[in-house]
């Protein structure tokens, strides 16, 4: 009995890790794809 | 749409507040879209017929509409709580585009001056200022780390918008492989429709991801005593109403004016300026024009880190004292490069990256200052009202530049020393932002919202 609540709060604290590093990929990969775009740019600065 | 009001987005028991960020950075990311209209100015030039200046208007009066449209609404951000303010801006900021592109189909510039300006401009406004507050209720502990977060998306949205949209330009213009191409202006409509859809997508998400803490909640472990460590940090309220009435909030508007006017200095002008920097005697440059435009790029992700680093290092060394930095050593800063920043190209760059650096920071900071001087319960109304200094130096920053450049020369044939009035008249607003800043003291108590504990009988007058 007493491990029920555990599990659940384990199994929510899971699906709320996932939930943030979903959410974080969704704004982080375009993110890091428009710095390394610019970045691709800077290059011409020490070229 | 009751599912939008604030009361349905309470945060439930367990909810993690880092859910929050990206659900505001996905808002700022989209609306960033504003700083990378260049990459289809030309093509809307020759699209229309029409004059660079007449194409710059459409930037202009969105510009002008965050400002207005920050500061009008801000009391109903507040009220109404970030997803419904999110999900009004993302209508906005889609209708915007849908209809600007019926104006490119139809050739009628009024229409994208109604859609992307107007429409899409009051997307702008609201979306800035929609997950501030909320981020700063999440984020007691780290309030200049969480807004520095969401701000920094502002900047980061141009470095994605500007690359993704040259290859959707390509991709709809049957002719990109021509010698000399410029996007055509079927093209650059299917581009509005595209940006429509992708941003109305990604900002929903951040609508229907953000949540507000339930009354009284804090993080674990935080002690708010720890925070109230300096006499400029309140515990107390100030209603927007009352906060425009006091000196603090327009010495913070002129530092914050005065900061975002000599960053635009540097901004508008930046590829021209650096190759009239390092123009020989003949007239020729030692600056290519890919490598000044390397260094404009350089400049955008000095724009966006400088959100991030200093206003997450303001909740170390308090609002104040980083503003200092901002204005002070901005104006040393400026001074050396107006004196001596042809001297060595690294060294320009160097100054310039930390110049706008600053800009960016003073940005990203404005917010937790606002909420150490006026508390969290109308902050990001406030907040909006601040905005209307970044309109104001929007319009006073290239007014100042191009003024003292046009008295120089013409283009083409301008130097180092030609930039240097402009260069020191913005230094001399960097002091005057510097002794604003140092000014800022505590609200007065009569300010204050009442609390069921002392009450306040009579309405505060203007401080004087």
């Amino acid at each position: 009995m007493s491990t029920a609540p555990t599990s659940g709060a384990q199994e929510s604290v899971n699906a709320s890790a996932g939930k943030v590093a979903v959410a974080w990929a969704l704004v982080g990969v375009p993110l890091a794809y428009g710095v390394y775009e610019t970045l691709t740019r800077v290059a011409a600065l020490f070229g | 749409m009751g599912w939008l009001d604030r009361e349905r987005t309470v945060a439930p028991p367990g909810f993690n507040r880092w859910l929050v960020p990206p659900a505001a950075l996905a808002v700022h990311l989209c609306i960033g879209q504003a700083y990378a209209t260049s990459v289809y100015k030309t093509a809307l030039v020759k699209h229309f017929g029409a004059s660079l200046t007449e194409i710059g208007v459409i930037f202009s009066i969105a510009i002008v509409m965050l400002g207005l449209s920050a500061a009008i609404m801000g009391t109903w951000v507040d009220k109404n709580g970030p997803r419904k303010a999110m999900f009004t801006s993302a209508m906005f900021w889609a209708s915007g585009f849908l209809i600007g592109s019926a104006g490119i189909f139809t050739h009628q510039l009024w229409l994208v001056y109604l859609g992307y300006g107007v429409v899409g401009g009051i997307g702008l406004g609201i979306g800035y200022i929609s997950p501030v507050s909320t981020l700063i209720k999440w984020f007691p502990d780290r309030p200049g780390l969480a807004t520095g977060m969401a701000i920094m998306g502002f900047g980061g949205g141009a470095l994605i918008a500007s690359p993704v949209s040259t290859a959707l330009l390509k991709m709809y213009d049957p002719n990109s492989g021509a010698a000399g191409w410029v996007a055509s202006g079927d093209s650059v409509g299917k581009l509005f429709l595209t940006l429509a859809v992708v941003y109305l997508a990604y900002m929903l998400f951040g609508a229907f991801t953000i949540k507000v803490p339930a009354d009284g909640w804090k993080p674990a472990g935080f002690d708010p005593a720890t925070v109230k460590a300096s006499k400029l940090v309140t515990t107390e309220n100030v209603s927007a109403k009352n906060a425009v009435k006091t000196r603090q909030f327009w010495l913070v508007w002129i530092a914050l004016f005065c900061n975002v006017t000599a960053g635009i200095g540097i901004l508008e002008q930046a590829a021209p300026m650096i190759q009239d920097f390092f123009r020989k005697s003949d007239g020729a440059s030692l600056v290519s024009a890919g490598v000044a435009a390397g260094f404009v790029g350089l400049l955008s992700i000095g724009n966006m880190a400088g959100r991030f680093a200093w206003s997450a290092t303001s909740d170390l060394t308090g609002r104040k004292r980083i503003y200092m930095v901002y204005l002070g050593v901005g104006a040393v800063l400026y001074t050396v490069l107006a004196l001596a920043g042809s001297s060595t190209t690294f060294l320009y760059v160097v100054l310039a990256f930390f110049i706008i650096s600053f800009y960016g920071g003073g940005f990203a900071t404005a917010p937790a200052y606002l909420r150490d001087l006026f508390g969290t319960f109308q902050v990001g109304a406030i907040h909006g009202r601040l905005l209307t200094a970044w309109s104001a130096a929007g319009v006073a920053g290239p007014l100042i530049v191009n003024a003292f450049l046009d008295a120089q020369g013409k283009p083409g044939q301008l130097n180092a020393a030609s930039y240097q009035p402009a260069l020191l008249t913005m230094v001399a607003l960097l002091v005057v932002g510097f002794v604003a800043n140092l000014l800022v003291k505590p609200v007065d108590a009569r300010f204050h919202e009442p609390r069921p504990d002392r009450d306040r009988s009579t309405e505060p007058a203007m401080e004087v």
